[in-house]
């Protein structure tokens, strides 16, 4: 797809771009080093991001860094990043550097976490990292502060391979996900799997049912005119089929997760990205 | 309790023969239910005789000639809980608490549609006895 050289091309994923002369001979010939270096599946096995359904306007808005809103979180999570915080009154960038120097990181969450024994998201790791290192309280799940700073972790590994955590723990985590994955719920007595495997491409009214790789979050929704984690956008299916939906940050929504990101594994991370 | 005797029941063969009300189905208050996507649902994955919706799901067959193709009885069944018919079914159980797993608080204790809103349902479905219209071709 054209989005992924304009992509590599934006500077945010420098090690992303193919040379220059392959880019001059012909524009296709880049895409294909970029489709490669970033071990893009899709085409070859039909998995495809939402991305590839999404009208041109929407495709156009997300690659350009001017126009995507996400930019914006991660602009202020670069400014949360540098700043001191917490009772130790330390940034996060006294320890990690430069926020480039997260690249790849959000591509294998979840992880395993030894100090707690659980499996957490992006989000906690953050937060996990605000209590251990900074002296902070967490900041809340789905709060302005914390998606500025998934946002900006995340933005470090656009254009790369989804590559689930190699934590052997994390196997079982990834069972637990399917089995949710794969159970009826709610009043409507539906499973994320009857639309989301069996049905995607179909229409649900007027929306065309997407595959469910979790490609880009956090991301834009425009029914949401803000930013979102994966774990709001789960709500919002739950809460569809008259399920109750887990909690914020739970156990379920990580092995959830867990679960999705290795059914996507070696699909394009492309947060922060927009969906309608 | 219907969900009970259904649970309970050993034989349906493909129909509910019995009204689930003394009030026979209204088919102008059915069709208020089908053609309403947010109320009746069933225009989220079956598409349908009305020309004002304008998207109309693909995930079901069409409504239309349904009311020739089933029975009463057997549109009765499938509404109530299609379950009964095909445990694979996407079709959401609409008047049965039967075997579902967390259910949402707001909606605990409640089926999707009351015994009459089934009965006017089914009355209405069997009044589309025309096959779909062909698509016209752009």
């Amino acid at each position: 797809m054209a989005g992924q050289v304009e992509r590599a091309e934006g500077g945010a994923a420098p090690r992303l771009r193919p040379p220059r002369d392959i880019c001059r001979k012909a524009r296709w010939s880049g895409a294909v080093v970029a489709a490669v270096l970033a071990g893009a599946a899709g085409a070859q096995d039909g998995r495809v991001s939402t991305y590839e359904q999404m009208a041109p306007e929407l495709r156009a808005m997300q690659d350009d860094d001017f126009s995507n809103p996400g930019l914006l979180w991660a602009q202020t999570g670069e400014e949360l990043w540098a700043e001191p915080s917490g009772a130790d009154e330390v940034a996060c960038a006294e320890c990690h550097g430069a926020a480039e120097e997260m690249a790849g990181v959000a591509a294998h969450y979840p992880d395993w976490d030894e100090e707690s024994g659980q499996a957490v998201d992006l989000a906690a790791r953050i937060n996990l990292c605000r209590q251990r290192h900074q002296g902070a309280e967490p900041l809340e799940r789905g709060s302005e502060a914390l998606l500025a700073l998934t946002t900006l972790v995340a933005l470090q590994s656009r254009g790369q391979p989804i590559a689930p955590s190699e934590a052997p723990q994390m196997e079982a985590v990834r069972g637990q996900g399917e089995a949710l994955y794969s159970t009826r719920m709610g009043q409507l007595n539906l499973a994320c799997a009857t639309c989301h495997d069996d049905l995607a491409g179909g229409r649900l009214l007027a929306a065309e049912i997407p595959q469910a790789h979790p490609t880009g979050y956090p991301q834009y929704r425009l029914e949401w005119q803000e930013m979102g984690d994966l774990d709001r956008r789960l709500r919002n299916c739950m809460v569809g089929v008259r399920a109750e939906p887990f909690a914020a940050g739970s156990q379920e929504f990580v092995a959830l997760e867990a679960y999705l990101k290795a059914r996507a594994v070696g699909m394009e991370m492309e947060a922060p990205a927009i969906r309608p | 309790m219907l969900a009970a005797a259904l649970a309970a029941a050993p034989a349906l063969g493909q129909g509910l023969e019995e009204p689930l009300t003394a009030v026979p189905g209204d088919p102008v208050a059915g069709a208020a239910i089908v053609g309403e996507p947010t109320r009746g649902l069933c225009l989220l994955c079956h598409a349908g005789p009305f020309p004002d919706v304008p998207f109309q799901g693909t995930l079901a067959p069409p409504l239309d000639g349904v009311g020739a193709r089933l029975s009463v009885p057997e549109l009765r069944l499938r509404i109530v809980d299609s379950r009964q018919v095909n445990s694979a079914s996407i079709m959401p159980p609409y008047h049965s608490l039967v075997g579902l797993t967390r259910v949402g608080e707001r909606w605990q204790g409640d089926t999707i549609l009351s015994a009459q809103e089934v009965e006017d349902v089914v009355a209405f479905l069997a009044t589309l006895t025309d096959p779909p219209i062909p698509e016209e071709t752009e």
